[in-house]
């Protein structure tokens, strides 16, 4: 009964179809049969406001008059020009709508699967009406699809949202219900299209979607999804940047960016288990079920997008992450030791960052760097005191100099380095590296010398220390002391004379634990001095008569008040 | 001669045994006193009794004697302390028990009835002096007849006085050698006898009366003295006709003989002597004086005052011209020809620094400058806790005994001055008032115009009294639209009004008003244009406000540093970078160096006032001149808080580095390096070049302004190059004091390193004007090119460990081995505890005694009460049973 019915339908609008592929987007009303086109005539020459509370009626009923007869599938071109408008609420609602729709006839299998044949052919060759409908229908989904895409670049936020939530519905529709006809060779299938159409629309090169991409981390979780877009966004890196003639484009590189530092791959292969689409067979040879493919993927997306020029700023943001969320990752990560060694000859900051890396690398895959230290002596400068790295930078530092097969030359230059540094030194920084050199010379007993040296307490010299030589086996640095920490013994800051007067003393054994200063900030040191209640508040006995009138005037000499 | 010595003897003799305890009783004019110290004598002896007799007396035994040991209780009297105990119930507990249930009391309205901290003798005393004053009201102020007795020890001194005279004529006459009974009395007989001596001796008459025989012997006497008494006064009115006769002629003797000279001689020696015993007899005690003003009381004063003058200022707005009411009184000498001296031109008598002042004479008539000199003066007063007040106030009184001491003299205008001067007393300050009422009375009347203009005036006055803000906008409003001078008075009338010792609540008040008065500087420095010498004006107040309240004035600061620090973390933590401190925060980091001695180790506010100072020079981006400037006054700031500690502060050398590599043309030379926030080259990294050389001869030295950090003036190249030379100046002139400052840190050379590096080689300054090339010479001259040579570095020598030595450890024990515990806080943990404990059982004790008292006090009165009735009822029976007997009797008679 119900098939009799549906074909009947069909043959009733066999015309409309037709005429309708001749006159590209023209509707000619004919019959009653067409109750589509005058409504929509109605629609548009209808009140505004009339039309805002209207068009969700319109929209649904016409879901629902595509779902309940085939006659009304003309209606389908009203809804894809929804998703065309211009009004924000009216593409939500038309793509709410289409996703509704398709999936129910992804579900009910009115899809043709298969080759497509072209628009224009469908017509041509023999087919019963069946398969006609089918291929109407299947066209209708791709152009819906191609539409959906493009919302992603829409400016609203919501309208992307909701077409990527539809896109990746269709996705899962697809998935239980492939389109392809099933490949007998592979018992897999994925929509890789959609996926790879999501990930062209996310890696825009002209809009920052970082907030799209981080809705789309939910639909990363899945395994299979995380391997797709691996791939396709390789596939992306190298074809945008090769046109682009290997350029700089920050905004899209920043989007790169941002979608690869979300995916992150399990640890285990046993977690390996949340898919979009279920397959029916073996999950063995499925590519996106092994943890090894995933590594690969990783890894080669990770090698292309850092084959390309960077910005600074990304340059640095990369190496901040890089330790910790990308190279463990890699399944091999000696690979990197490429662009880790560029960064780390570039200077300034980004060394200081590049050097986290190394120091993986170093430890645990038996890297063997040349004159390590010798650069990171000439990585000393004023400015490691004022990054905004510098506890990173004095927390590897601290790691790379507790060797202690260290010869004492190289730890000796370091400590009076730093301390000649420290002459620049912001508070919250030389509470840190005073505790620090402490540590070095408790480490290198033989550095002692820097700060207590009986031998020739009487005779006077010179400093010999040479700043400006690049070898520290040069510097003679164990030929001096360390006179900057006695200056400092007379800095403003309470807490800093203190931790400077350390040395005035043979120092106790045990190591001072920097790891609670590193992150010390100007704020915190002073709260220590607001929150503490003391009793008595001393106070000026000179008494004030006005601003610029004090015993040890400075301001009033140079300023005046008018 | 000779009986009437025995008399005086014998006298003196009875006079001693009468003194004897117990029977002089209602003898003397002090019977009260008398009796007390025979009681206690009484006592006393009755005491030591008790303590020599053997069977009251417990021995408490020891078990051991412990040497050194003082113990209280070897001995105790077990009966004496009860009964004292009992005593004491029956007066206080017994005393409660009789008046329980009664709801009437009996209340004495005396002066210290019931204050047992004063002595009987002071009660006594104050009472009397009540009374007295009572009695000295106004109604009888020009009563001349009643004249009060002056006595001493009870007697008339008028009397007294007659009866010296007596004595004087008397002695005058006595032969030489002998001794008289006034001599012997006043002699040997104490300070008293001179006075007791009259009523002794009728007394002694009538002793004597008995033996008849030495009663005629006294009549005889009696008679002879009297005879002799007339011929003395016989003898005495000749010489005094002699003398007289003598003195005429006594002119023409040129010399004394000998004789004379020694006769005189003699006689003064025993009028000297006695002179000198009346003299002591009759000293007066020193007056107690007047009793320093505490400081609440001055504060009180003052607000009195303010308050007085507020009322006063609203009388004269509201219209109402003061009739003097003291020029209404007439005097009895008024010859009513409209004559008034409205303006007291004598000179009064007053004291400044101990010494007598005449310059300042005018003690009445002050106008009103002198009044807000005097303000000042008082504002001192409360820091100092002074006594400025105290003196005006001693110099009116000055004033009125002087005016009382002329009263005699003047002949006009006596009593009015006299009623003028009683005012005087409490509105000493206000004369400037009366002045403008006097000379309104010698107008008499006053025209409408003149009336307004003293309203008007009254307007425009600033009110007396204020009440302290209690929020920000209260201040503002009450701030606003007055001049700088007049919010400083506002202010310190406040501060007056609201003194902490005045009230509870004030001392809040005020604290209040000192985070206010920031807000409010901060405000003031905010404005455009900022009105800084606003602010100027504001800050002794501030200053004292501080000192009242250290606490408070260090929480405000504490909370601004706070704030502003938090927000400049806050946009570097975001931005990476912040704004240089507005002018605003600049002025409270300048009043921090006023209130707060900024070379502490640690302190609680400039410790982090030092770290904003160098948080803001460390990270605030330097864009343009206005933020250039702000960076100089911190730095000035800087310099000025370690001028004193020559404290090393590495950002403001980093600083100042980095504004003088802000004038150096080319930035291609790397032989030193800037430190951030300065960049080595980039935009506004060539802020302070000077663009036209010729700018630098018209070029003269003056101060930037302050307000510079707001905004820069300077629009033509030729005052912006101007203003950079100006920068440019500071710049080099706070070089030259750091390098003066930290010529001492064995890393100076190396410190100033770098900026000797770029003012040698590439500062341009052969296109500045002298001033600065001077400068910059001096500056290289100070800094070496090589650095100095320093000894290395040795540990500090450690004290030698003392060897171990074997003399006993000393241990201070209290308390022999009662109390435990180590700490210091232990033991009195334990101390306590001990003696909670101790009085506990005493309570308990004292309670148990107490009802046992009741419970017998109880059971005796119902014996008693049972006992009386049995007595009753033996007597009813006893009635009945002879009626029983007499009736039966009587019966049995009839019977028969």
């Amino acid at each position: 009964m119900a098939v009799g019915a549906v074909s009947h339908d069909l043959r009733a609008h066999e015309g409309d179809i037709y005429t309708l592929e001749l006159g590209a987007c023209v509707f000619l009303s004919d019959g009653a049969d067409n109750m589509a086109p005058s409504k929509k005539h109605n629609v548009k020459k209808s009140e505004a406001e009339n039309r805002q509370t209207s068009y969700k009626q319109v929209i649904n009923t016409k879901t629902e008059l595509i779902l309940q007869s085939r006659k009304h599938a003309n209606s389908v071109f009203d809804l894809l020009e929804y998703l065309q408008s211009e009004k924000e609420k009216e593409v939500v609602c038309a793509i709410n709508a289409c996703q509704k729709l398709f999936c129910e006839l992804l579900e009910r299998g009115e899809l043709y699967a298969g080759q497509l044949p072209k628009e224009e052919e469908i017509l041509q060759g023999d087919r019963d009406a069946d398969e006609k409908y089918h291929m109407f229908i299947r066209h209708r989904y791709n152009s819906c699809v191609e539409l959906l895409v493009e919302n992603i670049g829409h400016e609203s936020y919501q309208v992307k949202e909701s077409a990527l939530c539809a896109i990746m519905k269709f996705a899962a529709a697809e998935g239980k219900h492939p389109l392809q006809k099933q490949d007998w060779s592979q018992h897999y299938s994925f929509p890789k299209e959609l996926i790879s159409g999501v990930v062209w629309a996310l890696l825009s090169e002209k809009e920052d979607m970082a907030l799209l991409i981080s809705r789309f981390q939910e639909f990363l979780e899945m395994d299979d999804v995380r391997y797709y877009v691996m791939n396709s966004a390789r596939d992306n890196i190298h074809r945008v940047m090769d046109r682009n003639k290997r350029a700089e484009m920050p905004v899209y590189q920043n989007n790169v960016f941002t979608l690869l530092t979300n995916i992150t791959v399990p640890s285990q292969g046993s977690e390996i288990t949340n898919f979009l689409v279920k397959q029916e067979g073996k999950y063995e040879d499925w590519k996106a079920a092994k943890l090894k493919e995933h590594k690969r993927a990783f890894e080669l997306m990770w090698l292309t997008f850092l084959k390309y020029k960077l910005p600074m700023s990304m340059y640095k943001k990369v190496l901040v992450i890089l330790h910790d969320s990308v190279l463990p990752h890699m399944s091999d990560p000696t690979l990197m030791i490429d662009f880790l060694t560029a960064a780390y000859n570039v200077g300034g900051a980004i060394s200081l960052l590049a050097l986290n890396g190394l120091f993986v690398l170093i430890h645990e895959h038996n890297l063997d760097y040349p004159d390590f230290y010798k650069k990171l002596y000439n990585l000393l400068d004023p400015s490691v005191f004022h990054v905004k790295y510098r506890a990173r930078f004095f927390h590897l530092s601290n790691i790379f100099l507790s060797s202690s097969h260290l010869p004492v030359y190289l730890v000796a230059a370091f400590i009076k380095r730093l301390s000649r540094l420290a002459l620049t030194a912001p508070p919250t920084g030389l509470l840190i590296v005073l505790p620090f050199i402490c540590n070095l010379i408790r480490r290198h007993p033989s550095c002692r010398v820097l700060i207590h040296r009986p031998s020739a307490a009487d005779e006077t010299c010179t400093d010999p220390y040479v700043m400006e030589e690049e070898d520290p086996a040069q510097c003679h640095a164990l030929e001096s002391s360390l006179w900057e920490i006695k200056t400092l013994q007379n800095h403003y800051h309470p807490d800093v004379s203190k931790a400077a007067k350390a040395i005035n003393q043979a120092l106790p054994e045990p190591e001072d634990d920097i790891s609670d200063l590193l992150e010390l900030s100007t704020f915190e040191l002073m709260e220590r001095d607001l929150k503490s209640q003391s009793q008595s508040v001393p106070l000026e006995f000179d008494s004030a008569p006005s601003l610029l009138q004090s015993p040890r005037e400075v301001l009033g000499l140079h300023f005046s008040l008018e | 001669m000779l009986d009437e010595f025995i008399v005086l003897a014998t006298q003196a003799m009875v006079q001693c045994c009468n003194s004897t305890p117990g029977q002089q009783v209602c003898e003397m004019g002090k019977p009260v006193k008398k009796r007390s110290v025979s009681d206690k004598v009484r006592r006393s002896s009755a005491h030591a009794q008790i303590k020599m007799n053997p069977f009251e007396v417990k021995i408490n035994k020891k078990k051991f004697d412990v040497l050194g040991r003082k113990s209280k209780h070897d001995v105790g009297l077990p009966g004496v302390s009860r009964s004292k105990a009992h005593n004491k119930r029956k007066h206080t507990l017994l005393k409660e028990f009789r008046m329980k249930h009664k709801a009437n009391a009996f209340i004495d309205r005396r002066f210290g009835e019931y204050d047992t901290k004063m002595a009987p003798e002071d009660k006594i005393l104050q009472r009397f002096a009540m009374e007295r004053q009572r009695s000295q009201g106004k109604k009888d102020m020009f009563n001349l007849n009643d004249e009060e007795e002056l006595t001493h020890y009870g007697q008339s001194l008028a009397e007294m006085e007659k009866f010296t005279d007596g004595v004087d004529s008397e002695s005058d006459s006595e032969e030489k050698g002998l001794l008289s009974a006034e001599i012997t009395a006043s002699h040997f007989g104490g300070g008293g006898g001179l006075l007791r001596k009259k009523t002794s001796e009728e007394e002694e008459t009538k002793n004597k009366t008995r033996q008849e025989l030495i009663e005629e012997l006294i009549l005889k006497s009696k008679q002879e003295k009297r005879e002799r008494q007339t011929q003395k006064e016989e003898t005495h009115e000749l010489t005094e006709k002699l003398d007289q006769e003598w003195k005429s002629i006594q002119n023409l003797l040129a010399h004394k003989t000998p004789k004379e000279r020694e006769e005189e001689k003699d006689k003064p020696k025993l009028n000297e002597y006695d002179m000198m015993v009346r003299e002591l007899g009759f000293e007066m005690k020193a007056q107690p004086s007047e009793k320093l003003k505490t400081p609440e009381e001055i504060a009180r004063e003052e607000r009195e005052r303010l308050q007085k003058l507020e009322a006063d200022r609203r009388r004269r707005m509201e219209g109402e011209v003061e009739e003097d009411p003291k020029h209404t009184h007439t005097s009895a000498d008024d010859l009513n020809d409209g004559f008034i001296l409205d303006k007291d031109d004598r000179k009064t008598l007053s004291y400044q620094d101990g010494k007598w002042n005449i310059e300042e004479e005018e003690g009445e008539g002050r106008d009103d400058e002198e009044e807000n000199d005097d303000e000042g003066d008082d504002d001192d007063d409360d820091d100092g806790g002074g006594s400025g007040g105290d003196d005006e106030d001693n110099d009116d009184e000055d004033d009125d005994e002087d005016n009382d001491d002329e009263d005699d003299d003047d002949d006009d205008h006596s009593d009015l001055e006299e009623s003028r001067d009683d005012d005087e007393e409490d509105e000493g300050e206000e004369d400037e008032e009366k002045e403008e009422g006097s000379t309104a009375e010698v107008k008499r009347t006053l025209s409408e115009e003149e009336r307004r203009e003293i309203q008007d005036t009254a307007r425009a006055e600033l009110p007396y009294t204020f009440t302290a803000p209690e929020c920000y906008t209260d201040l503002k409003t009450m701030l606003q639209g007055h001049s700088a001078e007049e919010q400083c008075l506002i202010l310190e009338r406040t501060k007056k009004c609201n003194h902490p010792s005045l009230a509870v609540g004030n001392k809040t008040k005020l604290q209040k008003l000192f985070g206010f008065l920031l807000e409010y500087v901060g405000e003031l420095a905010t404005h455009n244009p900022p009105q800084l010498t606003t602010i100027n004006t504001l800050i002794p107040q501030i200053y004292s406000l501080s000192q009242l309240f250290p606490g408070a004035a260090c929480q405000v600061m504490q909370s601004l540093i706070g704030d502003a620090a938090h927000s400049m973390e806050q946009s570097i933590e975001v931005k990476g970078r912040a704004a240089i401190p507005g002018l605003d925060m600049l002025i409270y980091l300048k009043i921090v160096t006023l209130l707060f001695p900024a070379s502490d180790f640690r302190h609680p506010v400039t410790t982090p006032a030092f770290l904003y100072i160098s948080q803001a020079l460390a990270k605030c981006a330097v864009m343009s001149l206005e933020s250039i400037c702000a960076g100089l006054i911190l730095c000035c700031i800087a310099v000025e808080c370690v001028s004193l500690s020559q404290r090393f502060i590495p950002e403001l050398i980093n600083y100042l580095l980095g504004l003088l590599h802000l004038a150096v043309p080319t930035h291609t030379c790397t032989d030193y390096h800037v430190v951030p926030p300065f960049r080595p080259q980039g935009k506004s990294s060539e802020l302070l070049r000077v663009c036209d050389p010729q700018s630098a001869r018209s070029w003269t030295r003056k101060s930037i302004s302050l307000s510079s950090a707001h905004r820069v003036t300077a629009t033509t190249e030729r005052e912006r190059d101007h203003y950079k030379l100006s920068v440019l100046y500071v710049c080099l002139d706070l070089v030259k004091r750091c390098t003066a400052l930290y010529q001492q840190l064995p890393a100076y050379q190396h410190i100033f390193q770098p900026i000797r590096i770029l003012l040698a080689k590439h500062l341009p300054v052969t296109d500045y004007p002298s001033a600065l090339q001077e400068l910059h010479k001096e500056i290289l001259e100070v800094i070496p090119e090589t650095p100095s040579q320093h000894a290395p570095l040795v540990f500090d020598k450690k004290k030698p460990i003392p060897l171990k030595l074997l003399q006993p450890k000393v241990v201070e024990v209290l308390d022999y081995g009662r109390k435990r515990g180590n700490t210091k806080e232990e033991k009195e943990r334990e101390r306590l505890k001990h003696k909670y404990k101790k009085e506990f059982k005493g309570a308990l004790r004292e309670i148990r005694k107490d009802t046992r008292f009741l419970a017998h006090t109880k059971l005796s009165d119902t014996l008693r009460r049972d006992v009386e009735r049995k007595r009753k009822v033996k007597e009813l029976y006893g009635s009945l049973a002879t009626q029983e007997g007499e009736w039966k009797a009587l019966k049995k008679r009839k019977r028969k």
